[in-house]
């Protein structure tokens, strides 16, 4: 037996209740489809997909409807087969409650796959940027909640060869079940995404992540290692410690590194995955399945019957809601994420999509309204809990001030924004609310930068492309000025002129001859 | 005669001196000579672009000059509003100055919108546009790249039908920004 690893720290975090129980009960279910299925275009980091298909086409599962438009985006997948019966806007899940352009598709209920590619069955030999492909064409993003674009990021090539695949099973965030759920019960199939992802980075060793509160999923994936042969990663249980699942601070627990500031893994030579991503890297590797589906929690005092559901993505979260037995009045808020880094919904009309990894149906006695925030008495409780190590405080004066400049002094962008500091809060000041209006007024003056260069270099232009027009026009008029001149030099001028010259030789003459004739008179 | 000498001396050694920091200046002014004005550079790139001419300059190239030179005011840019006000404020290490009138009332950003079934195709407001954000040609329908679109409004005096109008940008997803959270004060009068 090798010697049991020595668990790194972070600073910071809180031991939370995790009311995990409540949707573990039960076995994963597979929701049925939902009468319409609504696929927001962006349902990633980057570009927004672009769609393939027109209103009234008819699709079948499996069928890209839309396509990646640029290196960070992903594609979209039908979920099941059926008609498109709508293009156009509808709320997203979103913390503004805004809308964007969703696909709608009306499901035939037949359920009839498309022609899909060729399973990679031999995953080890195969080329690194195949599999990366495949990754990229099946349209899946981080599963953990931050949705970048998966074949962007194991696509590791220019920066320190990874040495270290880092499998995020720590799922800190309370409520929250889908990850043990799905490694429990297909610990396989990760220990299959994990084998690809490894072979595609290089990555001489692997650490699966997992919290201590989730005693059987660790054990699953004990057993699922032993049955195999090439020893794909080691199951390593750390203290239950939310944000343990943050990626920065799990690396920092299994490996002892830490990230640099406003950098990634990879710049020590880590990776870090989240399960459901290794899982749905070897459904498209291995299956050929694009990423139409995902595990989805809905737990919460709100709800009847909690538990974990297979759904397919586009589903509203009022229908997932019903198949968990419909909702427990009184409902305070329903979550979409977790009660810590989770946004409440505008609306339950919208649907699921690949960030959604929990759906939160809280109690008012679970998302109490929001004490009223009083003034910060500098108790310095925020900054022990911050496990970014930054000023929380700092950050909040300045942004309270808008003061961008001086809170990115701060590092402000290395906050991960995992509530810690709010939570601690004696005076119930929303900080990361704070940081958050920070973070978004700040890409908006960059956003107008851009839009101010760009203005600044057609203006430029502009007067560039007046001024030759003017010199072209001079240089023109100029032209046929010469011209005409030259045409007067040796043409017409030369009769007129030599008329003149000849009527003043007779005027001449004639005076010589007047002259000649008053002098005769007198000599004769 | 000694007490000259020293006098001299020093005479001589301060007329050198100053005739060899002269040739050192004289020459860093030939060999480090900056083209253009950094100063306005700077202001130039802190104005918002929108070559609106609100300003009464015509553009904001030219009003970044008129600060540099110190003949105008920095408060005169509405659509840079406040924030811009107080940018250069801090660049030229100048007192804050209040918005005029006409500038402190901030306006959303719009962009200009063609009616396309109303224009008559005359290319006045492509004329008018600073940044070419207008497409179109005599007698055919104009249309604005609202990418491009400054929302300097330009175009709106010389359309002879009024077919363009300003029409507010609408947050998007990606645009969207997080309200400041309310005061604790509000909250209070809120109950």
């Amino acid at each position: 037996m090798a010697e049991p690893r020595t668990i790194g720290s972070f600073h910071g975090g809180l031991h939370l209740d995790d009311h995990k129980a409540l949707s573990t009960g039960r076995p994963i279910e597979t929701a049925p489809l939902p009468p319409r299925l609504i696929l927001p275009l962006q349902q990633h980091i980057g570009q927004p997909a672009e769609p393939l298909v027109q209103l009234g086409d008819t699709v079948r599962k499996g069928q890209m409807i839309a396509r990646a438009v640029d290196y960070v985006s992903a594609p979209l997948h039908a979920p099941t087969s059926g008609r498109v019966i709508e293009i156009g806007p509808r709320p997203i899940p979103h913390p503004s409650g805004l809308s964007d352009t969703c696909i709608v598709i009306e499901p035939d209920g037949l359920d009839t796959w498309d022609a899909l590619p060729e399973p990679i069955s031999d995953h080890i030999h195969a080329d690194p940027a195949d599999l990366r492909e495949r990754i990229r064409w099946a349209g899946i993003v981080g599963l953990g909640g931050a949705v970048f674009p998966t074949a962007v990021k194991v696509n590791t090539s220019g920066r320190q060869p990874i040495d270290t695949l880092v499998i995020n099973a720590a799922e800190c965030e309370p409520y929250i079940s889908c990850d043990d759920l799905l490694m429990r019960e297909h610990a396989a199939d990760l220990l299959d995404g994990i084998a690809i992802i490894r072979h595609l980075v290089g990555a001489g060793e692997c650490l699966i992540g997992i919290e201590d509160n989730k005693p059987e999923a660790a054990e699953a994936l004990r057993r699922a290692i032993a049955d195999r042969d090439d020893s794909p990663g080691e199951v390593v249980v750390v203290p239950t410690r939310y944000p343990s699942g943050g990626e920065k601070q799990l690396i920092q627990l299994l490996t002892g590194r830490e990230v640099p500031s406003q950098d990634l893994p990879a710049a020590i030579g880590v990776l870090c995955q989240n399960v459901a991503t290794a899982v749905a890297v070897a459904d498209a590797v291995l299956r050929s399945r694009p990423m139409i589906e995902r595990i989805v929690t809905v737990t919460g005092q709100g709800v009847q019957r909690p538990g974990n559901f297979r759904v397919a993505l586009g589903t509203p979260a009022a229908f997932l809601v019903e198949q968990a037995g419909g909702y427990r009045e009184p409902v305070g808020q329903l979550v979409q994420g977790g009660p810590m880094m989770g946004f409440g919904l505008h609306t339950d009309q919208v649907s699921v999509t690949k960030a959604t990894n929990c759906l939160l149906a809280a109690s008012p006695a679970e998302a109490p309204a929001p004490e009223a925030e009083r003034p910060c008495i500098r108790c310095g409780a925020c900054a022990d809990v911050c496990p970014a190590l930054l000023l929380p405080q700092q950050l909040y004066w300045n942004a309270r001030a808008h003061d961008f400049d001086k809170v990115q002094d701060y590092h402000l962008f290395d906050c991960i924004e995992c509530g810690c500091c709010a939570y601690v809060c004696p005076a119930h000041i929303p900080l990361v609310h704070y940081y958050r209006f920070a973070k978004t007024e700040i890409w908006a003056q960059e956003r107008d930068r851009e839009r101010s260069d760009l203005a600044r270099r057609r203006h430029e232009a502009r007067l560039t492309r007046l001024e030759r027009l003017e010199q072209e026009r001079k240089a023109r008029l100029r032209q046929k000025k010469e011209a005409l001149e030259k045409k007067t030099g040796d043409g017409k001028a030369d009769p007129k002129k030599a008329a003149i010259e000849a009527a003043m030789q007779r005027v001449a003459a004639k005076k010589a001859a007047l002259q000649a004739q008053s002098g005769n008179p007198g000599s004769e | 005669m000694g007490e000259y000498s020293v006098v001299i001396a020093a005479i001589v050694t301060i007329a050198g001196l100053a005739t060899l920091f002269g040739l050192i200046l004289g020459y860093s002014a030939i060999r480090f000579r900056v083209e253009g004005d950094p100063i306005a550079d700077q202001i130039d790139a802190l104005l918002p672009q929108t070559q609106c001419g609100q300003c009464s300059f015509a553009g904001c190239r030219p009003y970044a000059e008129a600060i540099a030179t110190g003949t105008a005011e920095i408060n005169r840019c509405p659509p840079g509003g406040e924030a811009t006000m107080i940018a250069l404020a801090e660049l030229l290490g100048r007192d804050p100055v209040a918005l005029e009138d006409e500038a402190a009332a901030e306006k959303p950003k719009a962009v200009a919108y063609i009616v396309e079934e109303e224009c008559i195709g005359c290319t006045l407001c492509i004329q008018a546009c600073p940044v070419d954000a207008i497409m179109g040609s005599a007698k055919q329908m104009h249309t604005v790249l609202t990418e491009e679109c400054t929302g300097c409004e330009l175009c709106l005096p010389p359309c002879p039908v009024e077919c363009i109008h300003m029409q507010p940008l609408q947050a998007t997803p990606q645009t969207w920004k997080w309200p400041f959270p309310k005061a604790p004060d509000q909250e209070a009068t809120h109950g």
